[in-house]
C-alpha cells in the first residue's frame, strides 16, 4: 500500500479522555479538507474512541496502528468542516 | 483559534460537540450580549452565558438585592442584600468565569439611553418584569434591527420567544397594546414559583447560544409556553402581523414612546 504523508502531527501522549479527542478535533478544525492528521497517543481508550468520534463527525480514519506496548498512531483525513 | 490550556478544559464539552467545536466556541467568546434585568430571568440567563464563555455581558438594572428576591434570583446571595443587583451578579459571574467581561450598569433603561446600550451588542435578552420596559425593549430592537430573546414569567407559567426583526414577528405582533396597568399584576404582586425563572431563563440562554452559533431552529415564528403545574411545554405558532404598529407594513410607531406614561394613563 502507498504511504500517506500527514500534513500535521500532534503528540497527545499523557492526555486522557475527553481531552485526547478535544485536542484531535481542534487540530482537525484548523486543517483543510483532504489533509491528513497524525495523532500519537498512549491512552488505550482513546485509540478506540477517537477513531469512532472522528467517524461520527464525518472524518475518515485511514489507520489505527499500535506501534508498541502502550502507544498508538492514528491517521485521520479531514472530509468536512 | 488560540485557546489557553484552561480554556480547552473549561470549554471541552462544547468543543467536542460537532455543532460547536473550537470554531463555535470562538464565536461564543467573541459575542456581546445585552441583558435587561438582573432579576429572576437575568440571573440564570447571565449565569449560563457566563459559563458558556460569552465574551461580553452587559447587564442593566437599577434595583438593589432584597431578601424577597432570593427565593428565585439565583445569582444573588444573602450577604448581598442592599447591594445593587448588577454589582451582585457581576461578582457571581466573575467568580464563575473570569474570561467574561461583565459590564454592570446600575441605571434605568430609558428611551433616551436604549439605542446606545444595544448598539454594540449582537443579541438582546429581555428579562424585565414590567410592561413599559418590555415594550420599550421590543420597539427599540425592532427599530435598530437587533435580535431579541424575550422571556416572561408569572405564577406558574412562562413564555419565551425570539424576535429577529424583519425575519419574524415582534412582541407587538402578539400583544399590540400594553395591558392596562391595573389589570395585570406585576411579578411581585402575583408570586412566582421558585424554579420557574430557571426554566424560562435556561430556554432564553439556549436561544442566545443557538443564535450566536447559527445552529438549530430559533423561536422566530413561534413561542414556547411552559405550564409548570401541568408539566407541559407547548410551542405555538406566532405569525408576523402585517398591521403591527412597529414592524408591520405601515408602522404607526416610528419613534420610541413615553412608555411609563402610556402605562399609567391606561390605568384609568
Ligand atoms: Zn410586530
Amino acid at each position: 500500500m502507498n504511504e500517506v504523508t500527514p500534513d500535521k502531527k500532534i503528540d497527545i501522549r499523557g492526555l486522557v479522555c475527553p481531552y485526547t479527542f478535544v485536542r484531535s478535533k481542534l487540530a482537525i478544525e484548523g486543517m483543510e479538507i483532504g489533509q491528513v492528521l497524525e495523532v500519537l497517543l498512549d491512552y488505550e481508550d482513546a485509540s478506540i474512541n477517537i477513531p469512532k468520534s472522528m467517524q461520527d463527525h464525518g472524518q475518515s480514519v485511514l489507520k489505527v496502528d499500535k506501534i508498541n506496548d502502550k502507544e498508538w498512531i492514528l491517521l485521520i483525513r479531514k472530509e468536512k468542516d | 483559534m488560540d485557546f489557553t490550556e484552561d480554556q480547552i478544559h473549561r470549554y471541552s464539552r462544547h468543543i467536542i460537540l460537532p455543532e460547536v467545536g473550537g470554531k463555535g466556541q470562538e464565536k461564543i467568546m467573541n459575542a456581546k450580549v445585552f441583558i435587561v434585568g438582573a432579576g429572576g430571568l437575568g440571573c440564570p440567563v447571565g449565569y449560563y452565558l457566563t459559563a458558556a464563555g460569552v465574551g461580553t455581558l452587559k447587564i442593566i438594572d437599577n434595583d438593589k438585592v432584597e431578601l424577597s428576591n432570593l427565593q428565585r434570583q439565583i445569582a444573588h446571595s444573602t450577604d448581598r442584600i442592599g447591594m445593587p443587583k448588577v454589582d451582585s451578579v457581576k461578582k457571581t459571574f466573575e467568580a464563575l468565569n473570569p474570561d467574561v467581561n461583565v459590564i454592570a450598569l446600575n441605571q434605568k433603561i430609558t428611551k433616551e439611553n436604549i439605542f446606545d446600550l444595544i448598539g454594540d451588542c449582537d443579541v438582546v435578552v429581555d428579562g424585565s418584569d414590567n410592561f413599559p420596559t418590555r415594550y420599550l425593549v421590543n420597539d427599540a430592537c425592532v427599530m435598530a434591527g437587533k435580535p431579541l430573546v424575550s422571556g416572561a414569567i408569572l405564577r406558574f407559567e412562562g413564555q419565551v420567544t425570539t424576535i429577529v426583526p424583519k425575519l419574524g414577528h415582534c412582541y407587538r405582533c402578539l400583544f399590540e397594546e400594553m395591558p392596562p396597568a391595573g389589570l395585570v399584576p406585576s411579578c411581585q404582586e402575583a408570586g412566582v414559583l421558585g424554579a420557574l425563572p430557571g426554566i424560562v431563563g435556561g430556554l432564553q440562554a439556549m436561544e442566545v447560544l443557538k443564535y450566536i452559533l447559527d445552529k438549530g431552529d430559533l423561536l422566530t415564528n413561534s413561542m414556547i409556553i411552559f405550564e409548570a403545574m401541568k408539566a407541559r411545554f407547548r410551542k405555538v405558532k406566532v405569525p408576523k402581523n402585517p398591521d403591527c404598529p412597529v414592524c408591520g407594513n405601515n408602522p404607526t410607531i416610528t419613534e420610541l414612546q413615553d412608555y411609563d406614561a402610556e402605562h399609567c394613563r391606561l390605568n384609568f
